[in-house]
């Protein structure tokens, strides 16, 4: 005999954070020959907020990451992000040129390999200006001052802000994508396994930093992580993920302490 | 029936009734472990009600579910059954059996709190900043909020030399005080505490229970979960019992 689930309540839809969701995405699929990535993923993400999204690998979390950073555009679903030019808006719909300038301007991401962000053999402040650049900033003093400014908040030791990324430490590098990250003052920060690979004790500082930068400037942030104690510090919110959809969705510590699906119960305990 | 007694010991001289906080009514939680492929009882059918500057303590036997009622309220827990109909600061009600997600989100920020035996420290932030926070969070001025900070943390024992130090490096008992002091800095309006004074020392102890009388008097209503419930005796107005739950192999549990 099987013990048959006894459902948890339905939950009603939001009543006090009535304010229009910063990110919404519906539907979104997304096929890589025969195997689909993506199989119409539904996000909502509120001013503010940091979402989670834990899966292993394979699970279509860096995909989900990739199309919210408009890297790659999916097969299928509609993208939108509440900033004033482009309101209502679909983003998938937008042309290569416009992509890349709204990316620039109002999406800040850090990767989890420093390579895939940064120049390694440019100085660590130019990394930082050539965000700046890009957005059409041209005043040296200003573009100094302002990478200067991204970097003292990433909790970078300024005194190296002209060495190469090559010649820092990994925990130094991903303070680096994080300062080009937030030049800009983004609308949305996306964090691919920001601290997967560094020492414990430096993961613990970066995310800590992180911390702080959210308090301090309520940014809100997507993290994906296949580490539940980084979502765990970080997450308000967290999307389960398994083979391109979402199995779960809920509250930190809920999803933490009461998983309601069972590949979360097993993901959970392998964890603990 | 969980709920058998629902003693009265109420409020002498209080001439006006006070506003209501919370209506819990049939509340049930079970969980479903399904790599044991069966339920596990949380608790059922639990119904009471809360008035501002109630303190309501909750007694049973451990596994009666007390700690997991609190965490169903402050939503750690979802529950299968019932209504938790809590009554906002401006009026508005919501079921927080049911609220969506960022409801709950934004009600942990200022309407319901929620104290455990367990401090979350965080590298480089220091005792005063980190029970300060809540308050900056709440449009307090950083320096006006430290002082309270210090105030509280002193109230509690600690150590002066220790208000700018990490508390990641502190013993138990230290990290506790903090861990206290952060949570009461801000008086909700509905507070949860599970088993509050374990671990601390006589001070701190006589610091809580008076911290705790003074955000009754300010009209913070309570349910509390105390492993000596004498410390509290006399704050208590209600007492709410849980009686365990059978587990029963493979069986389907309150359907």
């Amino acid at each position: 005999m099987t013990a048959r689930p006894m459902t948890v309540l339905p939950r009603l839809a939001p009543q006090l954070a009535t304010a229009a969701p910063l990110l919404s995405m519906r539907g979104v699929a997304k096929r890589y020959g025969d195997v689909a990535a993506l199989k119409g993923v539904d996000v909502t993400v509120q001013p503010g907020e940091v979402l989670g999204i834990v899966g292993e690998s394979g699970s279509g979390k860096s995909t989900l990451l990739r199309a919210m950073n408009l890297e790659e555009v999916p097969d299928a679903g509609r993208y939108t992000l509440d900033i004033p030019a482009y309101r209502e808006k679909d983003l998938f719909a937008l042309d290569r040129y416009q992509r890349r300038m709204l990316r620039v301007r109002e999406i800040g991401i850090v990767y989890q390999n420093p390579h895939a962000g940064l120049r390694m053999r440019h100085s660590s402040s130019g990394n930082v200006a050539e965000r700046l650049v890009v957005s059409g900033e041209r005043r040296f003093g200003e573009l100094r001052r302002r990478a200067k400014d991204a970097l003292i908040a990433s909790d970078f030791p300024i005194a190296r802000m002209d060495r190469p990324p090559v010649e820092l430490s990994g925990g130094m590098q991903q303070r680096v994508q994080l300062a080009k990250a937030i030049a800009l003052e983004p609308t949305l920060l996306l964090l691919d396994e920001p601290t997967t690979g560094l020492d414990v004790s430096v993961q613990a500082l970066v995310l800590d930093t992180l911390k702080r930068l959210q308090r301090e400037r309520q940014i809100t942030m997507v993290l994906v992580s296949h580490d539940l104690g980084v979502i765990r510090t970080m997450a308000d919110r967290v999307m389960v993920m398994r083979h391109g959809a979402v199995v779960e969705e809920g509250l930190a510590d809920q999803v933490f302490q009461d998983p309601q699906h069972p590949y979360t119960q097993q993901l959970v305990h392998a964890k603990l | 029936m969980t709920l058998d007694t629902t003693l009265d010991r109420a409020a002498a001289g209080s001439a006006k009734p006070a506003a209501r906080v919370l209506a819990v009514d049939g509340l049930t939680k079970t969980f479903m472990m399904y790599h044991l492929d069966r339920r596990l009882p949380g608790f059922d059918d639990v119904s009471f009600t809360l008035a501002e500057g109630e303190f309501l303590l909750l007694s049973g036997e451990n596994g009666a579910g007390k700690s997991t009622l609190l965490r169903t309220l402050f939503r750690t827990y979802v529950p299968n059954r019932g209504t938790a109909l809590f009554h906002m600061s401006d009026g508005g009600t919501i079921d927080l059996a049911r609220a969506a997600d960022i409801d709950i989100v934004q009600l942990r920020k200022g309407e319901i709190g929620f104290v455990t035996q367990f401090l979350n420290a965080r590298p480089r932030v220091s005792a005063e900043d980190l029970v300060a926070e809540p308050l900056v969070l709440a449009g307090r001025p950083f320096e006006a909020a430290r002082e309270e900070a210090r105030r509280l943390l002193g109230a509690f024992g600690l150590q002066p030399a220790l208000f700018p130090a990490y508390p990641s490096t502190f013993s138990g008992g230290e990290q506790q005080k903090v861990n206290l002091a952060r949570a009461l800095i801000r008086p909700p309006r509905l507070l949860l505490l599970d088993e509050p004074t374990a671990s601390l020392d006589r001070t701190a102890r006589a610091a809580l229970v008076d911290r705790l009388a003074r955000m009754k008097a300010a009209g913070v209503a309570m349910i509390g979960v105390f492993h000596h419930p004498e410390d509290v005796a006399a704050l208590v107005d209600r007492d709410v019992h849980l009686t365990r739950q059978k587990i029963r192999e493979n069986a389907d549990v309150a359907e």
